[in-house]
């Protein structure tokens, strides 16, 4: 088992930096909200884009899975990609409605 | 039974607390122990993750439905103040991720400080956002008969998007509020010297769910409070 050694070896330093980043980013991805970046798509990519770093960077670090085992990593893998299925599946419904001309929408 | 004989070897067999926080039987060494907990908790927090993204589900589907409802009542929330909110909430979580620290190298002193540190900006942040809910509630901004949205656009729709606004944020706020009460558990146990080096799996797994909780808002943030703040979409 290779993960015991490792769990006491994060170092708070790590934990800082991660905190900081943090930080950082949700002041930059606030301020860069009020910013007209061209396209409204572009400032909801951007923010979506951010936050999803953000929380890479707290499963990764905060959570340990980056320490963790194994199984550990494939179980968070797994619960994310069924996320995305129930929303992008669910999505391909509603964004192609209108471009099909389906009746009732 | 061979793993038997082992637990009861271990120096910790002469706990003051059998059973708690020692090696049980049908594990072979504490590493594997705590792996189980582990994955048992990841578990636990992906059925989670479903349970709000039927909400996002819900969200994504209105906006993509109502985009000048959404982009004008979301203009009505506080963008500094909840981008301050988050910077509190992130707070907590560093200082929960230093709790696990603090309990893994035994210093049981700093472990109930950093727990208690949690437990205050937790508060801080529900304190905010019941600032928040009642600045929503006097003017008029909760769906319902005396609904109302100053300036805002497609009026017929924008209850939508406060009544997810309600649901999401109120849905992870309850989180906390739980998270509350077994904070106040594990200070009491930390207190009492229940958590060794060996073993201090409660306050692990209490820091991911902590911290899950965190990401939960990491998303909200941008959802609910930025959207189209340059006006593009209700030009």
């Amino acid at each position: 088992m290779d993960s015991h050694a490792e769990h006491h070896v994060v170092p708070k330093s790590v934990y800082f930096a991660v905190f900081f980043t943090l930080i950082a980013l949700t002041w930059v991805t606030a301020w860069i909200s009020t910013k007209d970046l061209g396209s409204s798509s572009l400032n909801v990519a951007v923010a979506l884009s951010i936050a999803v770093f953000k929380a890479s960077l707290v499963v990764m670090f905060f959570m340990h899975v980056k320490y963790g085992t194994k199984l550990t990593k494939m179980i968070v893998c797994i619960g994310i990609v069924w996320l995305l299925m129930l929303l992008f599946i669910a999505m391909m419904d509603i964004w192609t409605r209108t471009w099909m001309g389906v009746p009732g929408r | 039974m061979d793993s038997h004989t082992a637990v009861a070897a271990k120096p910790h067999g002469a706990h003051a607390h059998p059973g708690y926080g020692e090696l049980r039987h049908h594990f072979e060494s504490f590493d594997q122990q705590k792996d189980s907990a582990t994955i048992g908790m990841w578990v636990f927090l992906l059925t989670e993750l479903m349970f709000f993204g039927g909400l996002f589900l819900a969200y994504f589907v209105y906006r993509q439905w109502y985009p000048e409802a959404f982009a004008s009542a979301s203009n009505k929330t506080d963008l500094w103040l909840g981008a301050f909110n988050t910077t509190v909430l992130i707070c907590s979580s560093l200082t929960m991720a230093l709790a696990v620290h603090a309990a893994s190298m035994g210093k049981r002193i700093l472990l109930v400080g950093f727990l208690i540190a949690t437990l205050l900006l937790g508060g801080a942040f529900l304190g905010v956002k019941a600032y928040e809910y009642h600045d929503k509630w006097i003017h008029h901004e909760v769906p319902g008969e005396h609904f109302e949205c100053e300036g805002c656009k497609d009026e017929v729709h924008t209850p939508l998007f406060f009544a997810l606004y309600f649901g999401m944020t109120g849905l992870h706020a309850s989180h906390m509020i739980i998270g509350f009460g077994i904070l106040l558990v594990l200070i009491w146990q930390a207190w009492c010297g229940k958590f060794t080096t060996k073993w201090y799996t409660p306050i692990e797994m209490f820091g991911l769910y902590w911290h899950f909780v965190d990401i939960v808002w990491i998303f909200l943030f941008p959802l609910l409070y930025l959207i189209d703040r340059t006006g593009r979409t209700l030009l």
